[in-house]
């Protein structure tokens, strides 16, 4: 460090995402003031994050397990609807609030230099600390109804967390900076967030989507959401079932040899997109905003 | 760019530094999307040029004042030298950690205690954990809160506030700093306390940038004096003469 001390250096000028390395210990802070902050003055405070979800999980049950009697061809559609439903929960989340990010701080980015890449950093740890608590009642529940998982099943699911991750931060980063110039982007955000739920099979069962888009399913499955969903249900869901149950069910095929590298390799491109963007557009957010 | 060989006992050098400011007038893609399809009539923007070819050298341990009217580019010269902004030409170089007293503050969160505040603000200034623990005895005593740093931030009075704020600031260490009109925080007792402080950094070898309007003050704690007008230096002596010179130009406009 005495050497990198008397060189000379340029102001503000920051090297992107390796940044958030050397100021690990701000990202901390920043993620506890999130989570602090989030609930303040609520009687329920972090519970919150448990009962709207639940909430989320009810209605969709009701209207769509027991009305329109998705149930009766989905064994345990209980738990194959909540495993989906906290993994978008989780993007959604993430890519909300990091499109807000930079605006919001905007106080901080116009006074003082900081890697601006902390904040939508920031959320996605953010949200993945409101995500962990409802991956906890998915597992549970899903031992209730006789959950018994294979080590690569597990390995799997982390693998498609990460996916989801990377993708989420990488569009937040996008749109976060849009949004300094533009804030009409978080409003593109709202009807992404609306339409993800349903681009992914959350609700219904991925063969009705084969069966009406035909030749055309390998963009639906070119979606990362959409192998990170069908990844969680083959780890959270398809081990709860039993042996005449599993006849029932169609795996996605590929899920692991195919789909999962295409949806990493997506992700990552959305990722290096956003990140050049964000760099290209960062320059400029302490006099725009 | 021509790599000049800059002495090594230089703390800031701008070279020909530039800074336009463009205000554009709309917020939304469709007002965009409906300008580029008139075939872009009518300008969507105004530029004003906040710095033209401003050349300095600090050197480590010089107290520079930077003088100058509302609107002279004071601010965003210190903005370009803290990188919030980047130059539209020219060029800025550091060395050395640089930290600014700007707009004390600004990382504040109401809802979090002074003591979680203590610790967010100094990472937000640069600080790491160990020096945070170790400072924070003193930081807390040297700003007076006392029984208070567990109380959340947005029960504090604004002396309080300001004075937590300003004491984290001083105790960030670095080898550069900048000071915008901060100086006048807290009551008097305070404040002379602040400017005692600074006169220590001052004396131990701190490089510092003021930017002040209270000219009494900055003579007393600066030695070199740079004044700007209109985003160009006109003027760089002895502090002395250059607030002379100012209040000259200030009595005549």
């Amino acid at each position: 460090m005495a050497a990198a001390k008397n060189e000379l250096t340029i102001p503000g000028s920051g090297r992107g995402l390796l940044d958030l390395y050397s100021n690990w210990f701000l990202l901390k802070l920043l993620v506890r003031k999130e989570i602090k902050v989030r609930y303040r003055g609520s009687v329920l405070g972090l519970l919150w994050s448990y009962v709207k979800p639940l909430m989320q999980f009810m209605i969709y049950f009701v209207a769509l397990g027991i009305f329109l009697n998705l149930q009766a061809k989905t064994p345990n559609y209980a738990i194959y609807l909540f495993s989906g439903i906290v993994l978008v929960n989780f993007f959604t989340e993430t890519l909300g609030n990091s499109t807000r990010s930079i605006v919001e701080n905007r106080d901080l980015i116009r006074k003082i230099y900081l890697p601006r890449e902390l904040f939508p950093v920031a959320t996605v740890l953010v949200s993945a600390a409101h995500f962990l608590p409802q991956v906890v009642i998915l597992l549970g529940a899903a031992l209730l109804v006789g959950w018994t998982p294979s080590a690569v099943q597990l390995l799997a699911a982390i693998a498609a967390f990460i996916v989801v991750a990377i993708l989420a931060m990488g569009l937040g980063l996008l749109f976060g900076a849009v949004n300094v110039y533009f804030r009409d982007s978080e409003n593109i955000v709202d009807m992404i967030l609306m339409v993800v739920t349903w681009a992914s099979p959350v609700l219904y069962l991925w063969t009705m989507a084969r069966d009406a888009l035909g030749s055309w399913f390998f963009l639906y499955q070119a979606n990362p959401m959409t192998v990170a969903v069908e990844i969680f249900h083959w780890a959270f869901w398809y081990p709860t079932l039993g042996t005449n149950q599993t006849a029932m069910v169609e795996l996605p095929p590929n899920l692991l040899s195919l789909w999962l590298p295409v949806s990493l390799l997506v992700s990552l491109a959305v990722l290096f997109f956003g990140q050049y963007v964000f760099r290209r557009l960062a320059v400029h957010f302490a006099q725009e905003l | 760019m021509s790599v000049e060989t800059v002495p090594d006992n230089i703390a800031i050098t701008c070279r020909k530094l530039r800074k336009v400011f463009v205000l554009r007038n709309t917020r939304s893609m469709k007002e965009s999307i409906v300008w580029l399809v008139k075939g872009r009539k009518g300008d969507l923007s105004k530029r004003f040029d906040a710095l033209q070819d401003v050349s300095l050298d600090v050197a480590q341990g010089e107290t520079v004042a930077l003088l100058g009217l509302n609107g002279s580019g004071k601010s965003t010269l210190l903005k370009l030298i803290s990188g919030v902004l980047q130059p539209d030409g020219g060029t800025v170089r550091t060395r050395g950690r640089v930290a600014g007293l700007i707009e004390v503050g600004a990382g504040f969160h109401h809802d979090l205690s002074g003591r979680d505040n203590v610790y967010l603000n100094g990472a937000i200034l640069g600080m790491t954990e160990k020096q945070i623990d170790t400072m924070f005895d003193s930081i807390v005593e040297f700003s007076e809160i006392g029984e208070f740093i567990d109380t959340e931030v947005k029960f504090y009075s604004s002396g309080m506030y300001l004075k937590l704020a300003f004491s984290i600031a001083v105790h960030t260490d670095p080898e550069v700093f900048l000071i915008d009109e901060i100086l006048a925080v807290g009551d008097e007792p305070f404040q002379r306390k602040c400017i005692k402080k600074i006169k220590e950094l001052a004396a131990a070898g701190k490089t510092l940038f003021v930017v002040s309007h209270d000219l009494d003050l900055v003579s007393t704690v600066c030695e070199r004096g740079v004044l700007l007008e209109h985003g160009k230096i006109i003027m760089d002596a002895e502090v002395h003469d250059v607030v002379r010179e100012l209040r000259k130009r200030s009595d005549t406009a």
